[in-house]
């Protein structure tokens, strides 16, 4: 029988092979030489073309244009999450008449395209005049602001109300049940533990309908509500130069990229509990 | 062959008379609205918007595919072991997942003009280029919708375990194969309800290219709004058409659905 007699000495690693050279390796690389061409051209395009008296003139209209989009957005979102509360109790509702209503609406408001909307509120009520200048509320309808305001939040609230709905019937059972066990009134037991659980399914949902409505947003320019995409289009409808687009690319891109980081951060600050 | 070619198209264009929902023999416009303001023919707006309709169907169904292999490509670029692949791709859906549908629409319309002008303008030939709407939408369209449909792939991809894969190589097979009878199946199976929802999206997106100019349900019904006066009704009409539509969708999805879980154990 036979034993070591002594440890082997510790034997350095061994070598490390260089990747083999492989298509995806090239491939990688062209794409990534065709966006960094790309950028560069950009960048060439705006430097080269760079016209201060365009900027003095378009640069703050594209600022206001921003303002409008930010407060159009932030104001629907509230709203709409406003509306979307009744509307999801509604739909959980054992009533049959308030869970057909809130269906139909959710149906159609998230069936139909919002520039569809936007027309059907902006022209097709304006065609109203009279009647709405009877009740006293065609300064509402004949303003393209408010219109877009009003399509945009009914449009979220119908989407923000399926978010809450799958986000309150997600929490299990046994909460609704540990909470009856302890006693507490329905009421109580909604607010302290049904919706904190439904609140942080919900978190990612309602990011990414921000996200969406930021990008929805940009249809109202088409009836002349001067946002950051009407202010575009009104500078390239004056100048005819292509930049007009790139610097509303700009600012979309890195309104909804800052939005995506900001709310991940929200999201891991408000789950760190959760991790283990 | 030139004769082929008129019957082949005479019968095309009888097809889509015969069972054009709105406007053919059996149309809803034509048995139902003969004497209204949506009659067929030179009295009302119903052919003018049946044209909508299907202009709008075909380009969905022409953007479809287009979307779907080039979402597929950038998901296996996207879980790629290369890192200037992977980056590569992920530039590409954070740009189109980012930028708002309207103005990748606006870019691709005025930039493909512009490309082509400037290359024209190069090569010495000076002359106003104006490129098919359809053609602009098409291109849009497919690359917002690919970036989308990239990312419910690749989460599609990461739910189906290592084991399939060695499984095919156990068995030999050459890693198309492996891909094309064994990992396909089960993807779509597992895409097939955020598939579904893209779809959906594309079929609300369709209506923004009524914007450049391209005849869709709500150019159509736009134009008709305008002349008649009748704005309420005509939108009211094409929001109703895109519900149709989208509950047809819903409808095929479901048979799609059931079709691909057929193998499935029943529990």
């Amino acid at each position: 029988m036979s034993y070591a007699e002594k440890l082997l000495p510790p034997q350095p690693a061994p070598p490390v092979l260089a990747p083999p050279v492989s298509w995806s390796r090239i491939f990688g690389l062209c794409v990534m030489g065709l966006w960094a061409a790309l950028a560069a051209s950009l960048l060439y395009m705006m430097v080269s073309g760079w016209d201060n008296e365009k900027f003095l003139r378009y640069g703050p209209r594209y600022l206001s244009g921003l303002w409008v989009t930010v407060s159009l957005v932030g104001l629907s979102v509230v709203m709409g999450a406003l509306m979307s509360l009744p509307i999801a109790f509604a739909r959980m509702s054992t009533s049959k008449v308030l869970n057909a209503i809130s269906y139909c609406y959710v149906y159609i408001f998230r069936g139909t395209p919002l520039l569809a909307q936007l027309y059907l509120i902006y022209y097709g009520l304006g065609s109203f005049k009279p009647q709405l200048d009877s009740v006293g509320l065609w300064w509402f309808f004949r303003d393209a602001w408010y219109c877009g305001l009003l399509s945009l939040t009914l449009n979220t609230a119908a989407y923000q109300a399926e978010i809450l709905r799958g986000a309150i019937q997600s929490v299990p059972r046994g909460q609704h049940e540990g909470a009856a066990a302890l006693g507490l009134p329905k009421k109580v037991a909604f607010l302290k533990i049904i919706l904190p659980q439904a609140l942080i399914v919900a978190l990612r949902p309602y990011g990414n309908e921000i996200i969406l409505l930021i990008k929805g947003s940009a249809v109202v320019a088409v009836i002349t509500v001067f946002d950051l995409m009407g202010q575009t289009r009104y500078a390239f409808s004056r100048t005819f130069d292509y930049q007009a687009y790139l610097w509303a690319a700009i600012f979309y891109l890195a309104i909804v990229e800052a939005l995506r980081h900001l709310w991940a951060w929200i999201e891991a600050r408000l789950t760190r509990h959760l991790k283990r | 062959m030139s004769g082929l070619f008129s019957a082949l198209s005479s019968f095309w264009a009888w097809i889509g008379y015969a069972f054009d929902p709105l406007c053919g023999p059996v149309g809803l416009f034509r048995i139902f609205a003969s004497d209204t303001i949506v009659a067929c023919g030179d009295a009302g707006w119903g052919d003018e918007i049946a044209f909508g309709v299907k202009v709008t169907i075909s380009l969905a169904l022409v953007t479809l595919p287009v979307g779907l292999v080039l979402g597929f490509f950038i998901a296996l670029a996207l879980q790629s072991r290369d890192k200037a692949l992977r980056t590569a791709a992920g530039i590409y859906t954070t740009i189109f997942r980012g930028l708002p549908e309207l103005l990748t629409l606006f870019i691709v319309y005025y930039g493909l003009q512009m490309a082509i002008q400037s290359m024209l303008a190069y090569m010495g030939v000076e002359e106003r280029i104006e490129i098919n709407a359809f053609f602009a939408g098409m291109i849009a369209l497919s690359v917002v919708f690919s970036s989308y449909c990239s990312e419910v792939l690749l989460s599609a991809f990461r739910a189906i375990p290592k084991g399939q894969y060695e499984a095919g190589d156990a068995l030999g097979f050459h890693r198309g194969r492996t891909m094309l009878l064994i990992i396909l199946p089960q993807l779509i199976r597992i895409a097939l309800p955020g598939l579904g929802n893209l779809w959906m999206s594309l079929l609300k997106d369709t209506a923004l290219v009524s914007v450049i100019g391209l005849s869709d349900i709500l150019r159509q019904t736009g134009v008709a709004a305008k002349v008649s006066k009748e704005a309420f009704f005509f939108y009211l009409l094409a929001c109703c058409l895109f519900l149709v539509l989208a509950m047809l969708s819903s409808i095929g999805i479901g048979f799609i659905d059931r079709w691909t879980k057929r193998s499935e154990v029943r529990r």
